[in-house]
């Protein structure tokens, strides 16, 4: 059992007119086994704590902490967060030219486990784990993202979940362009990989499409860099039938004393 | 490293770093003959309205106007302020431009299938010229100078099963000339691979002929030792149907600078020319090509890619390609690409694209030069590979899109090593 603790986050960054606080202290606690959905409107900050928790150097972390399983997040790297364990499948995958899927695949693998796979046993998950997202066999030998589709590129993000098996899984906005059909194929992997039964899953979504093939334990509502609501799976049928502007500016705290009061 | 978005606007922003020696920011001194701004009679547009080729050492703007003269004489000494030169240290080309070309030419072994003629003729030979004539002062000084030529001669119809390869090595440092000829004869098919290696200071004419419906792939690596000095001009003349890869290496010696040159002279023709190169603390490597698509329904493809790291790395790409008026129907693109690994390395690269008709597929240019690329470290990295083997992946990628071109899975896995080996330098 693992926890990944996120304790009063406040995040910025540098722009053009100055520096932006993004994040205003957001406090989030998840647990092995639990799926915890972010909704909220577009520049609410949703992405901006995923890429925190990956460790994008864009974005500064002015007070608070993350910790996992006790360990702080924020004194590790990229590449030791990824380690340690955390998972960020990324909103806009970058295409990396020259760098064919299978290499990238296999050098990730053995950086996060400390040793280079079993090459027979690997061949035949990354084929098998592919079949069962329908990526197509030859996409091991393309370029990492390269000329990929927007809902190819989410499979591929999903792929490497599943191979990786991290403690925690971060989807920033997974669900974003994927039409119908991708959109079931990309929840079943990221159901069978939490059926697995060690992993949290922190879902990050505009639109509440996914939680019909994901199941939420708690939904966080985001609104302007903070957590303005939260509640069960129901809260995300509530936001289905009403929308985000309820939570128009200015109204976000009053929400939470009735909501509290509730 | 890919387009630049606002975003990624630092990429390839001026560095606080000092300029190389005599470069000024733009890295060059233009002639006052070239300046467009200048009241010069001959300057700027006069030069172009006034130009009908040949218009000896007076440089046009328009690569069609370029002299070209198998006499030494025709061709003004160098001051280096010459469009064509603005960006070499004449210093180090060890008289390659100046003095008489009396050295011993480097030594060249063939090796390949047998029905691969190789001959050593003179200078009379009615093969020599029949693909190039020097289009430079240094190429022309090799041409004035050498004393015999090699002559490789692919059979018609004859299909290679295996590379041909030409080694050709030095072993002096007395300035040399040296010319080679390749004919690819009708419908056939090879590889030749030319292995400069050793020491040397040589300017180089090789001539490739590619007969109609022949399909020739020639890769010239640049392997010299550190002191060699290397001009080579490579012309290609290519038949109807004909196709042809042409590949540059360039990866050690001090100064090496390569000027390929594809023409195409019936319609139905193919050209791919790729290039890599690593250039190191202080070396200068320079490719200038041109692509003349001066008949119909022909295509080209450009790709050069390079990697820079050191102090006063220098690496110049200079790309002409003209679709002349004749040239229907083109389809011709060409692009250049620059890693610049550390502080301190420079790259010049100028894609130029003269089009004279619009009745054509296509025709496109790019090129850009930056900084391994921050999204995608990030993006390796969010996978748990530490950065430096996050950079090695990306740069070893990078180059290896122009290694795969090669199709020799023997010189594939060499070059692969010898890029790993540059790597290993600066813990890329």
């Amino acid at each position: 059992m693992s926890t990944l603790e996120i304790k009063d986050l406040h995040v910025s960054i540098d722009t053009e007119q100055g520096t932006k606080e993004i994040l205003k202290g957001v406090s989030l606690t998840i647990k092995t086994g639990q799926t915890h959905a972010i909704m909220g409107p577009n520049g609410s900050g949703k992405s901006t704590l995923a890429s925190t928790i990956a460790g994008h150097p864009r974005y500064k972390v002015t007070s608070g902490t993350i910790t996992l399983d006790g360990e702080d997040v924020l004194a590790m790297t990229v590449d030791q967060r990824a380690r340690a364990g955390l998972f960020l499948a990324m909103q806009y995958p970058v295409e990396v030219p020259g760098v064919s899927m299978t290499n990238f695949l296999r050098t990730a693998k053995t950086a996060i486990d400390g040793e280079a796979p079993k090459l027979r046993t690997w061949t035949k998950d990354v084929k098998a784990a592919m079949a069962q997202l329908r990526i197509d066999a030859d996409f091991a030998e393309r370029n990492v993202n390269e000329g990929f589709s927007g809902g190819e590129k989410k499979r591929v993000e999903i792929l490497q979940l599943e191979l990786f098996k991290p403690k925690f899984a971060i989807l920033d906005e997974t669900d974003s362009g994927l039409d119908v059909d991708a959109l079931k194929v990309v929840s079943e992997g990221v159901n069978r990989a939490h059926e697995a039964g060690n992993m949290g899953t922190l879902l990050i979504t505009h639109y509440t499409r996914i939680l019909r093939y994901i199941k939420p334990d708690f939904v966080h509502v985001f609104v302007d860099g903070q957590v303005v609501e939260e509640g069960g799976p129901e809260l995300a049928d509530r936001l289905e039938d009403e929308g985000y502007d309820r939570y128009a500016t200015g109204a976000g705290a009053a929400t939470i004393a009735a909501a509290a009061q509730a | 490293m890919t387009e630049i978005t606002t975003e990624k606007a630092r990429i390839g922003a001026p560095s606080a770093q000092p300029f190389i020696n005599g470069f000024t920011e733009e890295g060059e001194s233009l002639s006052p003959i070239n300046s467009a701004t200048s009241k010069a009679p001959l300057a700027g547009e006069a030069v172009k309205r006034h130009s009908h080729g040949g218009g000896v050492g007076i440089p046009d703007s328009s690569r069609a106007g370029r002299l070209t003269s198998y006499n030494l004489a025709d061709f003004k000494p160098l001051t280096g302020l010459e469009e064509d030169w603005r960006f070499t240290p004449l210093k180090r080309l060890r008289g390659l431009h100046s003095e008489v070309l009396s050295g011993a030419a480097p030594t060249v072994t063939v090796s390949g299938p047998e029905r691969v003629t190789v001959e050593t003729v003179a200078r009379g030979d009615k093969r020599i010229g029949s693909a190039g004539i020097p289009e430079d002062r240094v190429s022309a000084n090799a041409w004035e100078n050498f004393s015999e030529a090699t002559v490789l001669t692919i059979p018609a119809g004859f299909e290679a099963d295996a590379e041909i390869t030409v080694v050709i090595e030095g072993t002096s440092t007395e300035a040399a000339a040296q010319h080679v000829v390749i004919v690819a004869e009708k419908f056939s098919k090879a590889i030749v691979v030319l292995g400069h290696q050793g020491t040397a200071v040589v300017s180089e004419n090789i001539e490739i002929v590619v007969e109609d419906g022949a399909n020739l792939t020639v890769v010239s690596l640049q392997e010299w030792n550190d002191d060699a000095v290397h001009a080579s001009s490579q012309q290609a003349k290519i038949g109807r149907d004909a196709k042809l890869k042409h590949v540059v290496v360039s990866l050690g010696g001090d100064l090496v600078r390569v000027t390929p040159s594809a023409r195409f002279t019936a319609p139905g023709g193919e050209v791919e020319m790729f290039g890599l190169y690593f250039a190191d603390a202080g070396q200068h490597l320079e490719q200038r090509l041109f692509v003349d698509h001066a008949v119909a329904n022909c295509k080209s493809n450009v790709l050069y890619k390079g990697a820079l790291q050191g102090r006063n790395a220098h690496a110049v790409w200079v790309g002409d390609v003209l679709i002349r008026k004749e040239a229907e129907g083109t389809d011709s693109y060409e692009a250049n690409r620059n890693l610049l690994l550390t502080d301190g390395a420079r790259a010049d690269s100028v894609p130029n694209l003269e089009i004279e008709t619009g009745l054509i597929k296509g025709a496109g240019h790019a090129s850009a030069t930056g900084r391994l690329d921050d999204e995608h470290l990030f993006y390796l990295m969010a996978r748990g590979i530490p950065e430096d083997v996050a950079r090695r992946l990306v740069v070893r990628g990078f180059l290896h899109e122009i290694i795969q071109q090669i199709k020799v899975p023997a010189l594939e896995e060499r070059l692969t090593e010898a890029v790993e080996r540059e790597l290993a330098v600066t813990n890329n």
